[in-house]
């Protein structure tokens, strides 16, 4: 399998006034293509900083990322939608689009063929305030999707939402991004969440940021998200974790 | 529509109809009492005059003043100044917003200059740009241009980080960030500010021309007291009011029209 992204060594100093702050330390992570990696870590570990650093917003101090393509293509995706309230729903989705001048008819068409399968071609001349926090979840990562990138990286995506629409919206995200063959790396802070969606888990310390464990799940009959989470060997992965966080309360 | 419906639309209609006949009641109350106060002579009538007074000022104005041609230099010279405020507000606020280290170096002159009262500025202008239309708009820029740069760049401060880095991440360019992100979503300050903007540059414009004019509202009421006619004054004032209202009802119908369309 070839890997998409190889991240070696990397590390991440911030500097404030009070001094120096070691965020990352010596990190070490594979990407292969199709793979659903998800990193779980505390809050405030530096997931986030991670996130930006493989997407290009942020510089690392030392180490090196490569990727299988020169110029990368990075999709994103936050906690918040992140929809713009003055563009109509089909507008959000060209907006990666058209600021890479990428806007052909093309694109256009696969974009409409995207909000058609996945149930929101209906709703393409509304404005994000009439949706649900599920369904702008959903544009969004349609709005992602419109660059075809090569990774998806996916910060607490479903932070946001209300529990129950959190384990729907997961399990439609997921639908979604194995249909159309994405990697994704997920930064989250719910256990259930990594290791029901997950292909590979990387369990990450506390500051300095370090890969503490790694847990390729290997669940018994491997199935949607939320059919997952009753699967035997979910629990047996999330007392493993949950010691390893070491959370203290 | 039920029952509950239209009652409750009732309500809604009978409190709006409410409210505004108790505000027509307050200003008849308050020209009948000035008239009466003075007809008994309770108020002396030559320094305070009276509503018949003022509508007969008003008429002989036109005749014997010209009033219209001071009340059309009086909302020229107001407009010209909102127009230059509005836009050199918003150059400058989207070049601090680019230059963070501009806005830095100039953030304690712009706390200065906001909080320096602008009249006290009215003869060097006078002296520097000469009696004439310049030093009045000068004056009302002094006042309203503040005001709107630091109003227009705290809503381009205010714009949803997430917007941003979500644009960094299409690769977006500064240009691209700013006219996809900063500014459509400032676009409810920027139409805010304008209400503000107007009173102020109509408040500079009458500061200007109790400075130096020879026309608009302001000489008009500057000469009032200069001759002691103080029916002249009363006149000048409440003729104010009514532009006042109605520009800043025109805004706020602009506010509105421009908020629908979005």
């Amino acid at each position: 399998m070839n890997k998409i992204v190889e991240i070696k060594n990397l590390s991440k100093k911030y500097h404030t006034k009070d001094g120096e702050i070691l965020a990352i330390k010596d990190i070490n992570i594979d990407v292969l293509k199709g793979e659903f990696i998800s990193l779980v870590g505390s809050s405030g570990c530096g997931k986030s900083t991670l996130l930006n650093i493989i997407a290009g917003l942020d510089k690392e101090s030392s180490g090196k990322i490569s990727f299988d393509t020169e110029n990368p293509k990075i999709g994103y995706m936050f906690q918040s939608d992140c929809l713009f309230p003055w563009l109509t729903i089909y507008e959000n989705c060209l907006l990666g689009l058209k600021i890479q001048k990428q806007n052909t008819q093309e694109n256009q068409n696969y974009v409409l063929q995207l909000l058609k399968k996945y149930n929101l071609y209906e709703f393409k001349d509304k404005y994000p305030t009439c949706l649900s926090g599920g369904m702008k979840q959903r544009i969004a990562l349609i709005r992602t999707l419109a660059l075809k990138p090569d990774i998806l990286l996916l910060d607490e995506p479903f932070n946001a939402l209300d529990y129950q629409s959190r384990l729907a919206i997961s399990n439609d995200v997921y639908d979604i991004i194995k249909k159309e063959g994405q990697t994704a790396i997920m930064v989250t802070h719910d256990i259930s969440e990594a290791v029901s969606m997950s292909s590979k888990v990387y369990v990450l310390s506390k500051r300095p940021c370090q890969v503490k464990k790694i847990y390729e799940i290997k669940l018994e009959n491997k199935q949607d998200p939320i059919s997952n989470r009753k699967d035997k060997r979910f629990m047996e992965y999330y007392d493993k974790i949950w010691k390893d966080l070491d959370v203290n309360v | 529509m039920s029952k509950e419906q239209k009652n409750y639309l009732n309500k809604i209609k009978k409190n709006r109809i409410f409210t505004i006949g108790i505000q027509i009641l307050i200003v008849l109350i308050f020209l009948f009492t000035w008239q009466i106060l003075s007809d008994k002579k309770i108020i002396n009538p030559f320094i305070f005059s009276s509503p018949k007074k003022v509508i007969e000022t008003i008429l002989s104005l036109q005749q014997n003043y010209q009033l219209f041609s001071h009340i059309f230099t009086t909302i020229y010279e107001t407009l010209i100044a909102f127009i230059l405020g509005i836009s050199l507000g918003f150059v400058i606020a989207i070049l601090l917003y680019e230059f963070k280290t501009l806005a830095k170096i100039v953030d304690p002159f712009l706390t200065m200059l906001n909080s320096l009262p602008k009249v006290a500025l009215g003869p060097i202008i006078i002296i520097w740009t000469g009696a004439n239309t310049k030093s009045i708009i000068t004056m009302a820029l002094l006042i309203n241009l503040i005001i709107s740069i630091i109003t227009i760049y705290n809503g381009f401060l205010n714009t949803d980080t997430y917007k941003i880095k979500l644009l960094k991440s299409f690769k977006a360019n500064k240009l691209q960030i700013l006219t996809q992100a900063v500014i459509p979503s400032s676009y409810r300050t920027i139409l805010s500010s304008l209400k503000i903007n107007i009173s102020m540059s109509l408040i500079g414009v009458i500061t200007g021309e109790f400075l130096v004019s020879k026309k608009g509202i302001g000489y008009l009421i500057i000469y009032g007291t200069q001759v002691f006619n103080l029916n002249i004054v009363m006149s000048g004032i409440i003729i104010l009011i009514f532009i006042s209202f109605i520009l800043y009802e025109l805004m706020n119908l602009l506010e509105k029209k421009l908020l629908k369309e979005k």
